[in-house]
């Protein structure tokens, strides 16, 4: 029907403004009008423009300002990694595994620790121990927990006359799993301490 | 001599009463008619996580109609009340960055609460080799983005509250170290980069100071510092401690620890002072505090076999609520959303929760395992 094309705007303005019936309902006689945004109304300023956000630049690789590691004044060491090659192979037979929720070292492992103690007989070599959990914890209290395993170790070799200061430690929490099964043998092999051994590099001449 | 919280008067709005004036509410009914696409989507999860129920017309106490034809445009009514609420149209931004403007108005007028529609959160996301970045998006998932390119070792994002700034800890050094990240002008640096573990960076109300656990002195502490690292001061003396959260008046800061023998929450004055136990019967090994801006709750991860998203009473005065599977709860500036991940080991998945009504929406996902969520505040 011709008339269809003048009716129909004005239908749509029409159902804009009768909201309250827009529902397959039968609404009460008494319901109040909505006014359309072209209408003053007594609730504030219809068009609500959205303030834009601030620019964020992620395609902007960050800028990293090197800030020298702190003075190191407690007692975790200040070993400067850039200066060793790393050899994790050299104590990898050494591996300390831990029980379920623990930083203790087990009197089992006394033999590992004693091993480790022999390899650092050269006063030029130094240690780095990475403390690793199983993933039963959270991220944030096994990055704590893996930390408590690397500090046990070292003082067990404390304890084996090894100087504190030549002995690093870092934690990757649950991050590095040797096994990914969700199995309790997984998680064993997962909660440990491995012993990297430390080479000072050639000073170039 | 510790002493365990009972029933302390809360500094805030009002006092707590009893577990089921706040939990087991039911969602408030709504209809939604006339949005389509990502309007409709972005009104009905936005409404979901903010305890409401989408239904049908002759079941709903409120009714919000519109459309999104160009701009969009919504008008609420209390049908109880037989009151039209408002009528409005949004310009400007994004389409759904005005449906989530829409849902706010809704969300104002019926409980009255905090906007949360148009904040951000910011994750980390993690391949299988353990390496990942830090992430931001919108809270709902969408939009999201990088904000690292370290393929390290990430975690613990965390906002400058009311600034596009945070903190996060990275392996980019090969040393967890904590970074101070300007997202506006894309600038780091590294604010706490001492031997061992520094991680866990919490930033005070006010933005002034940051808590964070460092290992310098031989064990994992909680230390507190200015914003930019400097007057670094050791709070804890205890030898098992992680993850740090303030109150939202600054003056506590809330953290994991071990005491006689059992996992428990603690809080210390901020300056440093006596810890205090906080007691979470009927959920175990509890970590990952973080208070609620409103100062009333802590939520929390339980671990007990799985995790489980856990909310107490700041002031002790009943017992944790376990709500959902899930980890690293984060509030909303709301109080009652909440921003968790769950899902199976290395394929997690950041999702919302509205605490009172329990229920959850899982978030857009963005590549890898989603975790540690952060709600900007």
């Amino acid at each position: 029907m011709k008339l269809n094309k003048l009716v129909f705007p004005l239908v749509l303005a029409l159902a804009a403004v009768m909201t309250t019936t827009a529902c397959k309902h039968t609404s009460p006689s008494k319901v109040t009008v909505i006014p359309t945004h072209n209408a003053p109304t007594p609730m504030g300023d219809p068009i609500q423009p959205i303030p834009p956000t601030p620019p964020i630049t992620p395609e902007a690789p960050p800028i990293v300002t090197d800030k020298p590691l702190g003075p190191g004044g407690g007692p975790t060491s200040d070993i400067d990694l850039t200066k060793y090659n790393q050899d994790p192979a050299a104590l990898a037979a050494y591996t300390v595994h831990f029980k379920y929720d623990s930083a203790i070292v087990q009197d089992n492992e006394q033999a590992n620790i004693t091993s480790v103690a022999q390899a650092l007989a050269d006063q030029s070599l130094r240690l780095l121990i990475q403390g690793h959990c199983d993933e039963r914890g959270t991220e944030e209290y096994n990055r704590s927990l893996g930390e408590r395993r690397a500090l046990a170790l070292r003082e067990a070799l404390a304890k084996a006359n090894i100087d504190p200061s030549h002995v690093k430690t870092i934690s990757f929490g649950k991050d590095k799993p040797v096994d990914t099964a969700h199995t309790e043998e997984a998680w064993a092999k997962n909660r440990r301490g491995e012993f990297v051994l430390l080479r000072p590099k050639t000073p170039v001449q | 001599m510790p002493h365990y919280l009972h029933a302390a008067p809360s500094t805030e709005i009002g006092p707590i009463h009893g577990e089921k004036d706040y939990f087991g509410e039911k969602p408030i009914p709504i209809c939604v008619e006339g949005f389509s696409g990502e309007a409709g989507e972005v009104l009905k999860f936005d409404l979901y996580v903010q305890g409401f129920s989408i239904v049908t017309p002759d079941l709903a106490q409120f009714q919000l109609s519109g459309n999104n034809a160009g701009n969009v445009t919504g008008a609420l009514t209390d049908k109880f009340a037989r009151k039209a609420l408002f009528s409005r149209t949004y310009t400007g931004a994004s389409l759904r960055q005005q449906a989530h403007a829409l849902a706010d108005e809704v969300v104002h007028q019926v409980r009255n609460l905090k906007p949360i529609g148009n904040t951000k959160i910011a994750f980390k996301s993690q391949s299988a080799s353990g390496n990942g970045e830090i992430y931001i998006s919108d809270f709902d998932g969408y939009g999201a983005q990088p904000v690292t390119s370290d393929a390290a070792i990430v975690a613990k994002p965390a906002w400058v509250p009311g600034h596009l700034a945070m903190y996060y800890t990275s392996y980019a050094r090969s040393n967890p170290d904590i970074y101070y990240h300007n997202l506006s002008t894309g600038q780091r640096r590294v604010i706490a980069g001492y031997s061992g573990l520094n991680t866990s960076a919490a930033v005070s109300p006010d933005g002034s100071r940051v808590a964070m656990i460092l290992s310098k002195s031989g064990s994992p502490n909680v230390w507190v510092c200015n914003a930019d690292g400097s007057n670094l001061k050791r709070l804890t003396t205890s030898t098992e401690d992680s993850s740090p959260c303030w109150s939202p008046d600054g003056q506590w800061i809330c953290y994991a620890t071990k005491f006689h023998e059992r996992r428990r929450l603690a809080k210390i004055p901020a300056g440093g002072g006596a810890v205090q136990y906080l007691e979470t019967t009927g959920a175990p090994n509890p970590t990952e505090p973080d208070w609620s801006p409103d100062g009333k709750w802590i939520a929390f991860t339980s671990q007990a076999g799985d995790f489980s998203v856990c909310v107490m009473p700041a002031d002790g005065h009943f017992t944790p609520v376990v709500l959902v599977s899930g980890q690293n709860p984060s509030w909303s500036p709301n109080s009652r959303t909440l921003v968790y991940n769950h899902g199976p080991a290395g394929r997690q998945t950041v999702a919302v929760l509205d605490v009172f009504t329990k229920q959850t929406r899982d978030c857009h996902h963005a590549p890898g395992s989603n975790s540690e969520p952060a709600w900007t505040k």
